[in-house]
């Protein structure tokens, strides 16, 4: 069953601004021009699915998954775990979550990565999961570390996780950033500023969550996700004006 | 004081930053043997309907430099202009791609079958095109937009029609080069600058 409905517009006012000079590269990387706005169409309210059958066991486990679990990743050992949902409150199931981070020292296992601090031979820093019917996804990783990164002289990013999210449309298509709670690199982040509603900066933030973590194992951390909900389509089918 | 309205917000966009690779396309990063394979690497499986096409191209910020790191992903019909999940959607199309451009040359390439014109609502048509997400470091904001074909009538197609500026309507049209082949340069910003949808 594919719903047809036309999608909620995004409301950009709560997006960051594409252009904020803080962020040096979004100076020549954000269109100068306005977008071209208009309601949804098959293009965006259609979208890929992925099966379980992409999928393996070890996938949203980045502590175990780059070894296949012959070795272990070196880190503070962290669950971290929440709900996609739609604008509407509806849960969104069925629906791929990646991500990708550094590791505990805040290196990333990329080709252009040249920071000096150590890889950790036992991680990889990618995973992917898929939601359950009731749009709850959980990942088992390490906390990564802050690093430096060549924006203004001394700028460095808070610990972050990288989400890519799906949802069940091509215009639902979301990538962001979680931060952690209490982290004080935040307020001084620029990629933070770009979101100009602190309100909105704060979803961004997972509270630390205790009653989910597990004594002598890991911590948990809740990151809930809201993707574009699907405008309501009672009067859909009226001719204009009617 | 009035009652809250019932709708929540949608999680506001982060830049994905330069090692998108690694959650995205991790053997492009240099991470190999996490999953069998990268995820989309076509949008076509052998026997799809339809004319099989390459498209190639380049993202060019402000000072017209081709960036090396960005990322795309491209969603169409099949070429009967049904998206998969819809009834009677070719078996052989997934619709969805992702890639990469090259880390030395900034060019990308996307190969599959050219979509069939599109209904939507109301009776609309839209012309042949496939859909694309590009996200890099420095884009807050994931950028949409639409290749449409130089060679098909895009004449009535309610989007490009929307464009009140019409010689913009040419950054979204996908030039024929022979053999197959199209050209789609897309521009982020000032002169001959694509034109990006919010819908």
């Amino acid at each position: 069953m594919t719903d047809t409905a036309a999608l909620m517009p995004r409301r950009r006012e709560m997006h960051p601004d594409p252009y904020y000079p803080d962020y040096k590269t979004s100076i020549t990387r954000s269109p100068s021009l306005p977008l071209l706005s208009m309601e949804s169409t098959p293009s965006e309210e259609t979208g890929p699915r992925f099966g379980h059958n992409k999928l393996g066991a070890l996938d949203n486990n980045l502590i175990c998954n780059y070894t296949q679990g012959k070795a272990l990743a070196v880190g503070e050992r962290i669950r971290v775990h929440g709900r996609v949902l739609d604008e509407l409150g509806r849960p969104v199931p069925h629906t791929l979550v990646e991500i990708w981070q550094a590791n505990a020292g805040g290196r990333y296992r990329h080709i252009k990565d040249t920071y000096f601090a150590p890889l950790d031979p036992n991680f990889g820093g990618c995973g992917r999961t898929i939601t359950d019917e009731n749009g709850y996804y959980e990942f088992m990783t390490i906390r990564p570390g802050a690093y430096p990164w060549p924006n203004r002289a001394n700028d460095w990013r808070p610990m972050h996780i990288h989400f890519s999210i799906f949802g069940h449309a091509f215009g639902q298509r979301l990538i962001s950033q979680m931060y952690f709670q209490g982290d004080p690199l935040i307020d001084l982040c620029p990629i933070a500023a770009t979101i100009r509603n602190r309100s909105q900066l704060d979803r961004l933030v997972a509270p630390l969550d205790m009653q989910n973590s597990r004594g002598m194992d890991y911590l948990a951390y809740k990151f809930d996700i809201v993707l574009r909900g699907r405008r309501q389509t009672m009067f859909e089918n009226k001719p204009e004006g009617m | 004081m009035t009652q809250p309205l019932d709708i929540l917000v949608e999680t506001p966009s982060q830049t994905a930053g330069p090692y998108v690779h690694i959650g995205c396309i991790p053997t492009f990063a240099g991470v190999e043997g996490v999953y069998p394979e990268d995820l989309g690497l076509s949008p076509i499986e052998d026997g799809a309907k339809g004319e099989v096409i390459t498209i190639v191209g380049s993202i060019y910020d402000g000072t017209g430099w081709a960036m090396r790191d960005a990322m795309l992903e491209s969603w169409q019909a099949d070429a009967a202009g049904v998206y998969p999940g819809q009834d009677g959607a070719d078996a052989k199309v997934s619709g969805f791609c992702r890639f990469a451009a090259d880390k030395d040359s900034g060019e990308f390439t996307l190969r599959t079958v050219k979509p069939g014109a599109v209904k939507g609502r109301n009776g609309q048509v839209f012309a042949p095109h496939i859909s694309l997400w590009i996200v890099a470091r420095g884009i807050n904001i994931g950028l949409n937009t639409r290749i449409y074909f130089e060679d098909e009538d895009n004449s009535a197609d309610p989007l490009l029609a929307r464009i009140e500026q019409r010689p913009r309507v040419d950054t979204l049209i996908a030039k024929n080069t022979g053999d197959g082949t199209y050209r789609f340069d897309i521009r982020l910003q000032g002169e001959g600058e694509t034109v990006f949808l919010d819908l």
